[in-house]
């Protein structure tokens, strides 16, 4: 029944024309990139899919891209976890958030690519800044809306909680966690976007190693098949991991309907 | 009740204190290297410094000029892109979820491509400056323009309401608020996104000089400059809220 339904939800005629139009750009592009495109600045579509080969084959890319895949994972996990022990003693404690939340507001409200060299003078230029600058960016979202889910919760659940006798960790289990899992996961995909970006930033800043390094390369090489071919191979890592986000979100989000 | 508001503030007004004097003490007791810390006085002093000789001007100049052509690219491309896709609702279904999965990626990506085509001048800054902030604007004015009431159109409608009278008094003033809204964020965007970009790969901007200063190691002055970014960046913003604010009363 619901896959059916899920089946011409994805065969609706807008669908269809997206389809249509993401096509209609590739052949643009394409054809645009052929006829009057140099060659040393711009590579039809086809001819990127076809040097993808040549960009895996270039020595230090698989590398370079497994730890940005690494990178992106643990900055992430550190993410959720410092942001959901943030956003809970913040949600849940009335003193805390009032003295906290305006500072952690100011700072996520700064620019912090500005104190990227700082980054990297402290920690290096391998993986460790990367994954501390993911996480930086990462983790404001994920407490703010841990904050808000816990705030969300009816007063009234916690007291009749309460006044049925349970302890501080039962109300945790099965009053606050079910209810901030829909907002927890909303969390998670806009703390994913932030650890994307900041892990991103990170990488092209460094240009002696790492992503940065092959993007400057090609750059100077006049190499657009093979720029395309790793930005495109980052892009799709970041839907890949939006998608996943974005599925779990509407998973947990179900019970609420 | 105000007990508690008081140890609130004491609180907010203690923990910065501590900050900066663990910062004082970590600089000139337990000898943190003054490359990763100076000594707060000295930033204090960097920052007077280059507030007083101006020397930030060339610089703030540069990244001013890519904002404001940026934006403006930006914004009328939003606005008239996300006008012509919002007429029809098939157009909106069609098109909306697209560009909300082009922006979901981290479109910084995009830079070594543009610097690749416009070179590291300000063009690049300013085609990925644009870029970004592209969709805030155009999702804002596509929800804006695609949510007005069908009743107030069908009444202008009925009333004999010209296309133009149509859009000045029912469909701008519904929309407008929603497309103040997305330009606020997408001017917010594009600030950072061009710092971040004068950052990465660039010849001048606020961006690059931070990077300059931090690659000579002149940390006292590379902090003032990070302080003064941090103070434009805020002061920028605060300018385009309060825009938004008074274009809301209007």
């Amino acid at each position: 029944m619901t896959e059916r339904g899920a089946l011409r939800r994805a065969l609706s005629p807008a669908t269809l024309a997206r389809l249509g139009v993401i096509a209609a750009l590739l052949v643009i592009w394409e054809v645009g990139a052929r006829a009057f495109g140099d060659p040393l600045f711009i590579a039809p579509p086809s001819r990127v899919l076809m040097g993808l080969g040549s960009v895996f084959g270039t020595r230090g890319v698989p590398g370079a891209l497994g730890i940005t895949l690494f990178e992106l994972v643990v900055a992430f996990a550190l993410a959720v976890a410092i942001g959901l022990a943030v956003g809970l003693v913040l949600g849940l404690n009335g003193f805390a958030r009032a003295s906290f939340m305006p500072m952690v507001l100011l700072v996520y409200g700064m620019p912090q690519i500005t104190i990227l060299p700082l980054f990297v003078l402290a920690f290096g230029i391998g993986p460790t800044t990367k994954i501390v600058f993911g996480v930086t960016h990462g983790v404001f979202p994920i407490v703010l809306t841990v904050v808000a889910g816990v705030q969300n919760i009816k007063p009234i659940l916690l007291t009749s909680a309460r006044a049925m006798g349970a302890s501080f960790w039962q109300q945790f289990r099965h009053v606050i966690f079910p209810h901030m899992i829909p907002s927890f996961f909303t969390g998670m995909r806009l703390g994913m976007t932030g650890v994307l970006l900041g892990v991103l930033l990170a990488e092209l800043y460094v240009s002696t190693a790492g992503i940065g390094f092959f993007t400057t390369q090609f750059t100077q090489n006049f190499d657009p098949v093979r720029l395309l071919g790793l930005i495109g191979t980052l892009a799709a890592m970041a839907v890949v991991l939006n998608a996943v986000m974005r599925g779990l979100e509407a998973h947990y989000a179900r019970w609420r309907d | 009740m105000s007990a508690r508001r008081l140890g609130v503030r004491i609180v907010q007004v203690a923990v910065p204190a501590v900050l900066i004097a663990l910062w004082y003490l970590a600089t000139t007791r337990w000898g943190v290297s003054r490359i990763l810390l100076p000594n707060p006085v000295a930033v204090v002093e960097a920052l007077k410094n280059v507030l007083a000789t101006g020397e930030f001007l060339p610089d703030l100049r540069v990244t001013l000029l890519e904002l404001a052509v940026a934006f403006a690219i930006s914004a009328t491309s939003g606005v008239a892109i996300g006008f012509l896709i919002s007429r029809s609702g098939y157009r909106i279904r069609v098109y909306e979820p697209l560009l909300a999965a082009i922006y979901a990626v981290p479109l910084i990506l995009f830079l070594p491509l543009y610097v690749l085509w416009f070179g590291l001048g300000p063009a690049s800054k300013i085609a990925l400056g644009a870029t970004i902030s592209f969709f805030p604007v155009v999702l804002a004015t596509i929800a804006g323009f695609g949510n007005v009431d069908r009743v107030m159109v069908t009444a202008a409608r009925a009333m004999g309401a010209s296309n133009f009278q149509l859009f000045r008094f029912v469909l701008l003033p519904a929309a407008f608020p929603v497309i103040l809204a997305g330009m606020r964020v997408g001017f917010t965007v594009a600030l950072l996104s061009i710092i971040g970009s004068e950052t990465l790969a660039s010849l001048a901007g606020l961006g690059h000089h931070i990077v300059e200063l931090s690659e000579n190691m002149e940390m006292p002055r590379m902090f003032a400059y990070v302080a003064f970014v941090v103070a434009i960046a805020a002061v920028l913003n605060l300018v385009v809220f309060r825009l938004e604010a008074w274009g809301r009363r209007r």
